[in-house]
């Protein structure tokens, strides 16, 4: 067991303060140290893209940093895409196009969708599905889910 | 670094070396992170200077960079297709030339472009052109203690253009089964070339530098005869092995078709440029 180290960070808009090994990615603190379990594991070498997160607003693998690289960085998770007042449009369109089966990579393809939307509400079909490329679903067939991610920039550009 | 020696390495993207370490490729006994050195974290791009591209910048600031569209587009090709977003987002270039995988694809990408690497040491710095870099799978020309700050890049002649490709079974997020880098110079008259460069990966247990197949180019027209024959000669360096992403004789005849269709695409560049 190897000395921890004092990280604070900002998760979701919150200062958050944690004590992790130096070999501890951010996917195992953030699962495993503070319970925010909606960032999936899938492969953990960044491949799947399930453990996709935000960090000082770039789209990255969270199996890929190390938890100790988060000091004084601001980290979105899953958790941090819904608001108090209901879902993001990004996550009812995943709902109403049911753009999900068995559920493990949505939160990283929710993730991945929202870093493109905010950046580029205006996409096209090819501009998704190669932002996407980095987030493996076993069980869609990947068109539901360019459908909701579609429909949802339109809403999101709407709105 | 000088102090752990062989026993510490750099971190920067991470996107490699973290799944290696807890693979157990390696062990170490210190990471040390380099993102925050600003010499490592430098990127400038001037007509004049050419560019100088720090080891630990990621790739989406090589292809959200304007002036770099302009001048390297063979660059942003790669940077475009290493990974998906998510590794574009902390894989660097430096990066993957350290790894010095024999399917890295920045590679024939920095050799067709002249890349140097600049490296500090405790001995002090060296520049080392980049084609020497790779020395065998996963080991690079660094020195204990030593580490790859930059890589510089000439400005681009007049009338050049480069561009890399890569054959994959899918269209994105896979390790190249054979991949080819070009850059061609065209002479005043924008029909004969001036000097050309060829690079070749994962079809020998270092990137290739193919030197003949590029210098055979010089003084005859830019057209399918002499892509043809430089092809020939590329394929004739590729040494490939068979494994699970394809065979050899597979890997020798994507050589010779990823080979022409650079030169083409690096050839029109040029005549644009």
């Amino acid at each position: 067991m190897s000395k921890k180290t004092h990280v604070t960070t900002n998760i979701n808009g919150s200062d958050v303060e944690f004590l992790c090994e130096s070999r501890q990615s951010l996917l195992e603190v953030l699962r495993d140290v503070l319970n925010m379990t909606g960032t999936k594991e899938g492969c953990n070498d960044g491949n799947c893209g399930a453990c996709s997160v935000i960090v000082e607003g770039r789209l990255i693998d969270s199996c890929l940093m190390l938890a100790v690289e988060t000091e004084g960085k601001s980290v979105t998770t899953i958790e941090g895409v819904a608001s108090t007042d209901g879902l993001h449009p990004i996550q009812q369109a995943f709902l109403e196009h049911a753009a999900l089966q068995c559920g493990i990579c949505t939160p990283g393809f929710i993730v991945a969708a929202k870093a493109l939307l905010e950046r580029e509400p205006e996409v096209d079909e090819g501009r998704v599905r190669h932002w996407l490329a980095g987030n493996l679903c076993r069980c869609t067939g990947y068109d539901k889910i360019v459908r909701a991610v579609l429909d949802a920039g339109q809403r999101m550009k709407g709105g | 670094m000088a102090e752990k020696g062989p026993k510490a390495r750099a971190l920067a993207g991470g996107t490699d070396i973290l799944v290696q370490l807890r693979g157990g490729r390696f062990r170490i006994d210190r990471l040390v992170d380099v993102k925050d050195v600003p010499e490592m974290n430098q990127l400038s791009c001037s007509d004049e200077e050419g560019l100088t591209l720090g080891a630990a910048v990621p790739c989406y600031r090589v292809y959200e960079d304007p002036v770099i569209q302009r001048m390297y587009p063979g660059l942003v090709d790669v940077a475009t297709l290493i990974g998906g977003i998510q590794i574009q987002g902390r894989a660097t270039f430096g990066g993957n030339l350290c790894n010095a995988s024999p399917s890295g694809d920045t590679i024939p990408a920095l050799i067709a472009l002249e890349a140097s690497c600049l490296i500090e040491g405790p001995g002090g710095g060296r520049v080392l052109p980049v084609e020497e870099f790779c020395l065998a799978p996963g080991k690079n020309a660094l020195g204990d203690g030593e580490l790859l700050t930059a890589l510089r890049f000439p400005p681009p002649a007049p009338r050049s253009g480069a561009h890399y490709l890569r054959f994959i079974p899918r269209n994105e997020m896979d390790i190249a089964v054979a991949g080819a880098g070009a850059s061609v110079t065209l002479e005043e008259d924008r029909l004969h070339i001036k000097s050309a460069r060829i690079a070749l990966a994962a079809v020998g247990p270092t990137p290739i530098y193919a030197i003949e197949a590029g210098g055979l180019l010089t003084g005859r027209e830019a057209n399918e005869e002499s892509f043809e024959a430089a092809a020939e000669a590329a394929k004739a360096v590729a040494k490939p092995i068979s494994d699970m992403r394809g065979t050899a004789r597979q890997r020798v005849h994507l050589t010779g078709v990823l080979t022409k269709r650079a030169l083409r695409k690096a050839a029109a560049r040029a005549k644009e440029a």
